[in-house]
């Protein structure tokens, strides 16, 4: 941290990156024989929202623990532009984290906490307090700012996480699954709150979490893993329309994957046949033979689409509000879910539609089977 | 830059990357002083003291000492005076502590306190123990004048310089580290299980024979090993409330009188060395035991 | 079913007499509670007669002695020179402290945190020193001190009084610095703090009362550690304990009044220091951390 960054820039208006790019090279990570991270190779822009995706166990914290420089690397490296810097201890990268149980310093009032990295950097005092005070504003801690963590709230507690994460105007934020451990109201409330500060402050952030929705609505880019090894980098849109393989289409909410064999088609579409139905849908790399189509419960709509029908009888419909979340089954016996704001109720008989470019056939129906339940389990 | 990055592609990995690996960096200096220190001070005399017990004093070829010791019915049977002592001294030790700190687990009433009061004898030293015992159950102690007036007795029972005396003070000392480990490991264990047992229909004692003792035994085992060791090296007790000529001459004043009384350091390293064999013996058969024991609590193979 | 006004948890409790195993008294407690009462009551006339005689004039054949004096204590003070003594014992009880917690805690902290090759190895080693008496290691070490010329000073007691106070203090600080959250420490260093500040300002307050508790044990142990002391103290480096076995087996010149005044105050600087680590640690956290309901 230099005095040129420290002096002039507010926390409350936008701030440029001070790096063009945060580049990690082929970076592994092993433990004795076991792999957590295999050759992750991903380039950071600044200011951008970067989200690890995965189930746990995928090699997602391994990845931010590397780039902290909490855990070091077994292979590859992480420069930030020219620099090298995975030969740092983490100390000396500069980078803020927050840590999914907080970990805040028992021991320290919230003040003292958000204080603390700036007076390892040895800022002067009066610059430490006015810091402290933006900070404590910056995530409304105003109240609580003499209290000891032990006597805060969860998501009190993550703010003051945040705010010591950010004091130092780090180049880059890393967050590993901060909200995990909140309910499902606040973490609503908190994903909102990490995203306007992104916005506001312009912070390079690298955001770990299983929750493929927190990873959709705040990051600018996704990289989803599996077993250490990246999957697929993209926009979330490019990773929710078009998942490269059926395990991110499995973990992306794809939720039926019906087994199929390709019966005819080109390389942009597939013909498949499977259960007693006939398909057309977006060729992914398949040939011939067993095949698995991933099609989205919401992108099923009642009536035959796009030569596409499926028919099928509901048994279960929950009420969500707008729309009804349905499980229906086949004349088979195959489960189906779909999405409808029509009214239907468990018996009716109903045949769904779905336009070709949204059903997605893979070769590998497995992977897509184990990302599924990675995602239902997460 | 490509340099770099072919260098990153090629299987030969860093020193650094290799030793990340293994799990090896810098903070490891910190057990650095620790591990000297115990090298220095505890390793190497003992096998100072190993070889020292290999240069008898009076030559006789590296095994003399061992030759005597096993052949001297004066020295060898220190062992077995030694044991006579320390075993039963061990189990009585954990035995009782096993139900005074079963009824203390949980919510009891004034536990602190009774805690403090069971562990203060830690505090007496052999040495007022020993000199307690001499005073208050000597022929003259309050004891046997309480006894005799009671007359429960006629003649005042003899309960000092003799094995009993040293087996009190044994217990005297040893009872309360074992009820406090014993007290540890019972704490270790989820109340819940008991509870658990207990909606099922197992009364108290078979929550305590199927449940808690099956969880407690490994710790037990612990605790036994560490009671007999206090035990074994009885010395000072051995010395003041025994009879360091006959029935209570326990293996470690033999090895003190050789090595600071007739100062052959040879021989008194020796009888150390046994002293350690024995007793790495007798805690091997403990953790033997105690490994079967645990594999059959957690499942096992099957 | 149920009705609203019903109070939940106590009638459930006590719906089957047998259904909770709280501890309510029943036979054998009680009997049990006897029998440690008992032998509680002889302890304490076992000690109480020491220091009886310790105040007693002459006492012989009668149930207590003829009159009270206090001037063995004035007695054993000079006769044992135990001014000397005390500083002593206190002196090498604190380099003790001082020396096994710098050397102990950073070892423990690597135990407790890191995996590496050879680490079972590494705690074997120092198991092996609190496990094995100390009249094994004793009688070689205190041989090796004579032969470095150090056995008989106070550098001699100190460093033998260390073999099992370092292992000690390892061993209880392993487990306690096991349950401070390990991210705590990533925060600080995230936040910029070197290895040496994560110690004094992170670690160090939150293992205060770790290393307290340390200390204490360390303490009562060094002064009651007899065997090390006897084996390597020489006549200016003798401490409490071993004066006064010294003192027991010189008895036959002194008076057994003074020994017993001796004891006495031995008994009470142990129990004051044990009553003092009490307050400071619960006994039965050495071993486990205790999963107990939260009142008290």
């Amino acid at each position: 941290m230099t005095a040129g960054v420290s002096s002039g820039t507010s926390p409350a208006g936008p701030s440029t990156s001070r790096f063009a790019e945060l580049r990690l090279e082929g970076v592994g990570r092993r433990y004795g024989a076991q792999t957590a991270l295999e050759d992750f190779s991903l380039s950071i822009k600044g200011s951008e929202f970067v989200a690890l995706l995965g189930p746990s166990g995928c090699g997602k914290s391994t990845a931010l623990n590397c780039l902290a420089g909490l855990l070091p690397l077994t292979t590859g490296s992480i420069h930030l532009d020219d620099r090298r810097i995975d030969t740092l201890p983490p100390e000396r990268r500069g980078f803020g984290m927050v840590f999914q149980n907080y970990a805040l310093f028992p021991h320290m009032t919230v003040r003292k906490n958000i204080a603390f990295g700036l007076q390892m950097q040895k800022v002067a005092r009066a610059e430490v307090a006015r810091r402290v005070d933006e900070a404590v504003a910056l995530v409304q801690l105003g109240e609580h700012q003499h209290k000891m963590p032990g006597q805060l709230s969860g998501g009190q507690q993550q703010r003051v996480a945040i705010a010591r994460a950010i004091a130092l105007h780090p180049p880059v934020v890393l967050m590993d699954e901060p909200l995990s451990n909140l309910d499902a109201k606040l973490r609503l409330e908190m994903r909102m709150e990490i995203r306007r500060l992104h916005q506001d402050l312009g912070l390079t952030t690298v955001y770990v979490t299983h929750d493929q929705e927190e990873a959709l609505s705040m990051a600018d880019r996704l990289v989803v893993l599996r077993e250490g090894v990246i999957q697929q980098v993209g926009t979330p849109q490019e990773v929710y329309e078009q998942p490269v393989n059926s395990y991110v289409a499995g973990f992306m909410g794809y939720r039926n994957l019906i087994d199929v064999d390709v019966t005819g088609g080109d390389a942009e579409h597939a013909v498949v046949e499977g259960g007693g139905l006939r398909l057309t849908g977006a060729n992914r790399g398949v040939r011939s033979g067993a095949a698995v189509a991933a099609i989205r419960p919401e992108d099923l709509v009642i009536g035959e689409t796009d030569g596409n029908g499926i028919e099928v009888t509901v048994r279960i419909a929950e009420y969500h509000g707008r729309e009804l979340s349905v499980e229906a089954t086949t004349e088979q016996g195959r489960s189906i879910y779909f999405r409808t704001p029509e009214r239907v109720a468990p018996g009716d008989r109903v045949v769904l539609g779905v336009p070709r470019h949204r059903v997605l056939v893979f070769g590998d129906a497995s992977a897509a089977r184990e990302a599924v339940r990675a995602g239902l389990e997460s | 830059m490509t340099v770099g990055l072919d260098r990153a592609a090629a299987p030969r990995r860093t020193l650094r990357h290799r030793l990340a690996d293994r799990g090896i960096d810098r903070t490891l200096w910190l057990v650095l002083p620790a591990t000297a220190f115990v090298l220095v001070l505890f390793v190497y005399p003992f096998i100072y003291g190993l070889e020292l017990s290999f240069q008898p004093l009076e030559g006789g070829g590296a095994f003399a000492n061992y030759k005597e010791f096993f052949s001297d019915p004066y020295l060898r049977d220190t062992i077995w005076k030694t044991m006579r002592l320390a075993l039963p001294a061990a189990v009585f030790n954990v035995a009782a502590s096993v139900p005074v700190a079963y009824a203390m687990r949980g919510r009891v009433r004034g536990k602190r306190t009774i805690t403090t009061l069971l562990v203060i004898p830690i505090t007496l030293g052999t040495v007022l123990t020993a000199q307690g015992l001499i005073m208050y159950a000597g022929p003259r102690g309050w004891l046997n004048r309480t006894l005799t007036g009671l007359h429960l007795i006629d003649q005042p029972v003899v309960l000092v310089h003799n094995y009993t005396g040293v087996f009190l003070s044994l217990v005297i000392t040893g009872f309360p580290f074992a009820f406090l480990l014993t007290l540890s490991y019972l704490s270790g264990i989820d109340p819940a299980l008991e509870k658990a047992a207990a909606t099922l229909g197992a009364g108290s004692w078979q929550r305590f024979r199927k449940i808690t003792l099956p969880l407690l035994a490994p710790g037990l085992a612990i605790t036994f090993t560490l009671a007999f060791v206090l035990a074994f090296s009885v010395f000072p007790s051995a010395q003041m409330v025994g009879k360091p000529t006959g029935a209570t001459r326990v293996i470690s004043i033999a090895a003190y009188d050789a090595a600071f009384q007739k100062f052959d350091y040879s021989m008194g390293s020796t009888i150390a060395m046994i002293m350690a064999v024995i007793m790495l013996i007798v805690i091997a058969l403990v953790m033997v035991w105690r490994a079967t024991l645990y594999r059959g609590a957690t499942g096992g193979k099957g | 079913m149920s009705t609203m006004t019903r109070p939940v948890t106590e009638p459930e409790a006590r719906t089957s007499p047998d259904a909770t195993p709280r501890t309510r008294p029943r036979g054998w407690t009680v009997l049990l509670w006897l029998v440690v009462a008992f032998l509680f009551v002889n302890l304490a006339a076992l000690v109480l007669s020491v220091v009886v005689d310790s105040f007693g004039t002459r006492w012989f054949g009668t149930w207590l002695p003829e009159s009270f004096t206090t001037h063995w204590y004035a007695d054993a003070w000079h006769e044992f020179a135990l001014s000397h003594v005390l500083l002593v014992t206190l002196e090498v009880a604190l380099a003790v402290v001082v020396v096994s917690v710098l050397i102990g805690v950073p070892a423990s902290y690597v135990l407790a945190r890191r995996s590496f090759p050879g680490k079972r190895v590494l705690m074997l080693l120092f198991v092996l020193p609190i496990l094995v008496p100390p009249i094994t290691y004793g009688i070689p070490l205190a041989t090796l001190l004579y032969r470095w010329h150090l056995a008989g000073s106070m550098t001699g007691v100190i460093l033998a009084n260390l073999v099992p106070a370092v292992p000690f203090v390892i061993l209880t600080m392993t487990p306690f610095i096991e349950q401070i959250d390990p991210k705590i420490e990533a925060a600080a260093r995230m936040c910029g703090a070197p290895t040496r500040v994560v110690f004094t300002r992170i670690l160090t307050p939150l293992l205060v009362p770790g290393i307290l508790a340390a200390c204490i044990l360390v303490l009562v142990r060094t002064v009651g550690m007899f065997e090390l002391t006897f084996l390597t103290a020489g006549p200016s480096s003798t401490t409490l304990v071993v004066s006064l076995y010294n003192a027991v087996f010189a008895a036959g010149i002194r008076a057994n009044q003074s020994v017993d005044a001796m004891a006495t105050i031995y008994t009470a600087s142990m129990m004051v220091l044990l009553i003092v680590a009490l307050r400071f640690v619960n006994p039965t956290q050495l071993v486990t951390r205790v999963r107990e309901e939260p009142t008290e």
